[in-house]
């Protein structure tokens, strides 16, 4: 008994320091290969994920500084907006989560539903056309309260460059010229025929 | 005095038996509790970390009427993406007042679009590769950022190296894109940029497009 104990308390250790929590997403997306070993930014980073039937998500962090929590401020800044009101608590449990893609009238709801699964009816994707741009205004005010947030852009490989290019002029508008389009690594080799 | 020698006797005796028990404890609810850990730890660990491509855009333009930055039309390649994985590609500029140049077929393989760019990428692609081969023999020694900066002054230094245009219509895929500036940099180009469509190409990929009568 006691190697494969010793066994179990190295494995332990070893999963426990090497562990990077993989983040929970709010939709499944399959992203396309590439041969960039760049690794992709991890903090002070809006992450737009964009799934196979086109819906557009938003993941940002609360940033570097901790006596600020980012998400918050920008919820409240959504809230006025849309004439939505959170309460503290809400603000709070929405700093703490990941990935969301609802209209703002709907996050409301979407942040009292206690069970996960029932929350997920409420990805319905953020509404970007020009009608409704509430992309444009997440980005605006995420970049106001965070200036050194890069852009990251998380989409399926059958998701349409349509939307992945809407999703771009909005971030153009936003004086975002620069992305980073997370891809899976995969080598690929050239030769020049002689 | 009695009551103490006889608390004293029974201590001793307590010792006596206890040496008796085995030393042995038992240890499943530990293991057990290990076994938990490190499951819940191997099924959330994210072990691959996602990996970036940077990609800068075009700053858009203020001014609508403001011209577009010229560019020699005889480097120029521009791809044309569509949907159903098709991928075209033509030199030079289409121009409804001209001639149409010939729009050619090609596919996303490595004998398809990568050959035409490497052909035409020749020069720097040898260059870079011999710089890299260098290296990893060890004929020249040099930290990775000084090998990133020199293939990028190596990319530059060709006058005569190709301009990519890349451009996709609305049937094209986000995978079609990714695979395209992936291309970029397999085969070394240093100049390339995703533009918009226009309407003569859009044409062209339709089969549409109307040539204009050569000039007499």
């Amino acid at each position: 008994m006691t190697p494969m104990v010793d066994l179990f308390a190295l494995l332990l250790t070893f999963f426990m320091l090497t562990t990077s929590f993989r983040p929970t997403e709010a939709a499944v997306i399959d992203t396309p290969n590439s041969v960039s070993e760049k690794t992709a930014p991890e903090k002070d980073v809006i992450t737009i994920l964009i799934d196979k039937e086109n819906k557009v998500f938003l993941n940002f962090d609360n940033g570097q500084d901790t006596a600020v929590l980012i998400r918050k401020e920008v919820l409240k800044k959504m809230a006025e907006q849309y004439n939505v009101t959170f309460n503290e608590k809400e603000l709070k449990t929405f700093s703490t989560w990941a990935s969301f893609g609802m209209p703002a009238e709907k996050m409301k709801a979407w942040i009292n539903t206690p069970d996960s699964k029932d929350r997920e009816v409420f990805q319905t994707g953020i509404p970007i056309d020009s009608t409704d741009n509430q992309l444009n205004l997440w980005v605006r005010f995420i970049r106001l309260q965070n200036p050194n947030a890069e852009v990251a852009i998380k989409g399926d490989s059958d998701a349409d460059f349509k939307t992945v290019k809407h999703v771009m002029d909005i971030l153009q508008d936003n004086q975002v010229n620069k992305f980073n389009l997370t891809t899976n690594l995969m080598k690929e080799e050239a030769k020049l025929e002689e | 005095m009695a009551e103490i020698i006889q608390a004293e006797g029974k201590q001793k005796g307590g010792k006596k038996k206890a040496k008796k028990f085995s030393t042995h404890i038992d240890m499943t609810p530990m293991v057990d509790l290990m076994c938990l850990l490190i499951t819940f730890f191997m099924l959330t660990t994210a072990f691959a970390k996602p990996k970036a491509m940077e990609i800068t855009m075009p700053e858009k333009k203020d001014n609508p009427n403001e011209e577009a930055p010229k560019i020699e039309a005889d480097r120029t390649i521009n791809i044309l993406m569509s949907g159903n994985d098709q991928i075209y590609y033509y030199f030079g500029v289409a121009d409804p007042k001209l001639p149409l140049p010939d729009l050619i077929k090609t596919d996303y393989s490595k004998d398809g679009i990568r050959k035409m760019l490497l052909q035409r990428n020749k020069t720097v692609f040898k260059a870079v590769s011999e710089l890299r081969e260098k290296v990893i023999k060890g004929e020249e020694v040099m930290a990775d950022s000084t090998l990133a900066r020199r293939i990028k002054d190596l990319k530059k230094s060709d006058k005569n190296a190709p301009i990519i245009l890349i451009k996709a219509d609305e049937k094209a895929k986000y995978r079609n894109i990714v695979d395209i500036i992936d291309e970029m940099a397999i085969t070394t180009v240093a100049n390339y940029a995703v533009v918009d469509i226009s309407d003569i190409e859009l044409q062209m990929i339709n089969g549409t497009a109307v040539s204009a009568p050569a000039p007499k």
